[in-house]
């Protein structure tokens, strides 16, 4: 508890709090203010603070370099990626919950721990001479790698965490094992589901180097549009920046609104329970 | 019950299979091709087909001086990002776990960096690096203090990447630190308490020991990740200069993508599992002995 007796000490807690918050929230704020300087503004000495904002930069970003077809080759990756990781995932979880296959749980978490380079020279190899370069199909198989394991990850737990007697009750009165998943034990897994299928998006949508690897003009994804848009002879800060913003910004929101599913899922395995 | 369907009977393994499916060709199969590429000299761009050369490529690798500063690099780097993530992580868990106004946006604020992209992240750092238009200079400037190249200079690359790897996950410590206390009994505190301990003796005696499995967990999650740093590392340098902030995760995508030697690239892939493989032994190990 703050101490409500000294003034002093509360005084002192509140700015220990905003020194803390201040680096971690001072690059957001900047980005944002330098994607609405003119070039001009953004390379003048010392910095300004106070500038006449415009929209040129965003402009740039949405109209002269098709940052609308990136977003939606993003998306389009990410939504596949993790709705197809969820077919497979969670009734793998809840089989390995109710027979604790520990073993086979712990097999799929290894795709967590390897560098996924390990895994994308061969895909390089593989989807090469499968003419599969370029296209959504290997950038979605590879994205669902990241995605799979992390349902795994949070599912397992969430499933042990449901009475087992919720699936039994409803196989005595004649129900099969996969209506009872479906009808009783998915819905009270809700939760769970939701932390799975946030963290797995905001995971597939900030994926660099899967895409950087696998994907070229056709399926290119936000971050490698963005990176490629650094290595420009001058660099338009400005408009980097739009578009930094345009990708940091899906990824903030989504984690706003569900941000409950998302600490659950950030601290699932180091906290029990 | 009587006439169970086939899917009852094994649902153990309806269930799991297309999923293990899926693990075995897109995982399981790369790994071993990885594997059993790092025992050839295979160039993707020679045109030649693969041809067994036993330890050739681990000979050629481990005399390669690039191979261990890149090495000793990514040790480092990890070394020095996770234990600056975690002292400041529960220290700043300490600070939040109390009662004050404001503490759901401040939680809310924590969770930005671990959410944002990260290349985008390592491009916003690039900005305010900028040795002639940068923010950080603009300070040291103010200060007084002599200007820094920051990730330009050889010199000062590293520090400047394990900075910004220390913004982005500090908070992934914080986090965790702070579910683990909200899970702590509040027994202990009150006898402390009754007995006159003061607050140094209650965090250093109570505290502290009964987070020691969360700490130790988070610990050892970020080691595995901070050693397959790329991102970052990749939006911001390249590697660069020259080779100065060449970690073993970038070496082996040069070598693979840029220089196309896949058996080479295979040799440093085979030490980068090692190494991530050791740390994760340890999660496994540290889970079960937590587990109750």
């Amino acid at each position: 508890m703050v101490s409500k007796k000294n003034p002093l000490k509360t005084i002192l807690f509140y700015l220990l709090i905003i020194i803390i918050l201040i680096p971690i929230v001072f690059p957001f704020i900047w980005m944002l203010m330098s994607s609405f300087k003119t070039q001009v503004d953004i390379i003048s000495w010392p910095p300004k603070f106070i500038f006449k904002p415009t929209l040129n930069n965003y402009k740039r970003v949405f109209v002269e370099q098709h940052f609308l077809a990136y977003l939606k080759n993003s998306t389009i990756v990410a939504v596949f990626a993790v709705g197809l990781s969820l077919l497979l995932g969670l009734p793998a979880a809840y089989a390995i919950a109710r027979n604790n296959m520990d073993k086979t749980s712990m097999f799929i978490l290894v795709a967590r721990l390897l560098p996924g380079i390990s895994f994308l020279m061969p895909w390089y190899i593989i989807f090469s001479r499968l003419k599969l370069m370029d296209s959504y199909v290997a950038l979605i198989l590879s994205h669902m790698l990241i995605a799979l394991p992390l349902i795994i990850w949070t599912m397992v737990p969430y499933f042990k965490s449901i009475p087992m007697e919720m699936d039994e009750s409803a196989m005595i009165d004649g129900a099969t094992r996969t209506r009872s998943f479906v009808s009783i034990i998915l819905p009270l897994a809700g939760p769970g589901i939701v932390t799975a299928t946030t963290l797995s998006f905001i995971y597939s949508w900030n994926n660099f180097m899967f895409s950087q690897v696998l994907s070229r003009q056709k399926t290119r994804t936000l971050p490698i549009a963005v990176y490629n848009f650094l290595s420009y002879v001058e660099v338009a800060w400005g408009a980097v920046m739009a578009a930094a913003v345009a990708i940091i910004l899906p990824a903030i929101i989504i984690t706003m609104i569900f941000q409950k599913y998302v600490i659950k899922g950030l601290t699932a395995g180091a906290v029990k329970g | 019950m009587k006439g169970k369907g086939f899917i009852d009977r094994h649902y153990k393994w309806v269930y799991t299979l297309p999923a293990l499916f899926f693990v075995l060709i897109l995982m399981v199969f790369p790994v071993c091709y990885t594997f059993g590429l790092s025992f050839t000299d295979w160039t993707l761009t020679s045109g030649k087909s693969i041809s067994f050369t036993g330890l050739k490529s681990y000979i050629t690798v481990l005399q390669e001086p690039r191979f261990w500063d890149a090495f000793k690099r990514t040790l480092e780097f990890t070394f020095w990002a996770v234990l600056f993530e975690v002292v400041l992580g529960i220290i700043i868990a300490l600070l939040l776990n109390k009662q004050f106004k404001g503490k759901g946006i401040a939680k809310t604020l924590l969770l930005l960096p671990l959410v944002a992209t990260p290349v985008a992240i390592g491009i916003v750092w690039t900005l305010f690096y900028d040795p002639t238009i940068g923010f950080l200079n603009y300070c040291l400037n103010l200060l007084g203090l002599p200007q820094s190249g920051w990730h330009t200079d050889a010199a000062t690359v590293m520090p400047s990447l394990i900075l910004v790897d220390v913004w982005q996950w500090t908070p992934m410590i914080t986090i965790m630190v702070l579910a683990g206390l909200s899970g702590l009994s509040d027994e202990p505190y009150e006898s402390a308490t009754v007995d006159g301990a003061n607050a140094w003796q209650i965090l250093r005696h109570i505290t502290l020991p009964m987070l020691m499995p969360t700490i130790l967990t988070a610990t050892v999650l970020r080691l595995i990740e901070a050693l397959k740093t790329y991102d970052i590392i990749y939006s911001m340098t390249q590697g660069g200069p020259g080779y100065a902030s060449e970690t073993l995760n970038l070496l082996a995508y040069k070598y693979s993508f840029e220089y196309f030697r896949m058996g080479q690239s295979s040799v440093m892939l085979v030490f980068l599992f090692i190494l991530v493989l050791v740390f994760s032994l340890a999660v496994m190990r540290i889970r079960k002995a937590t587990e109750v």
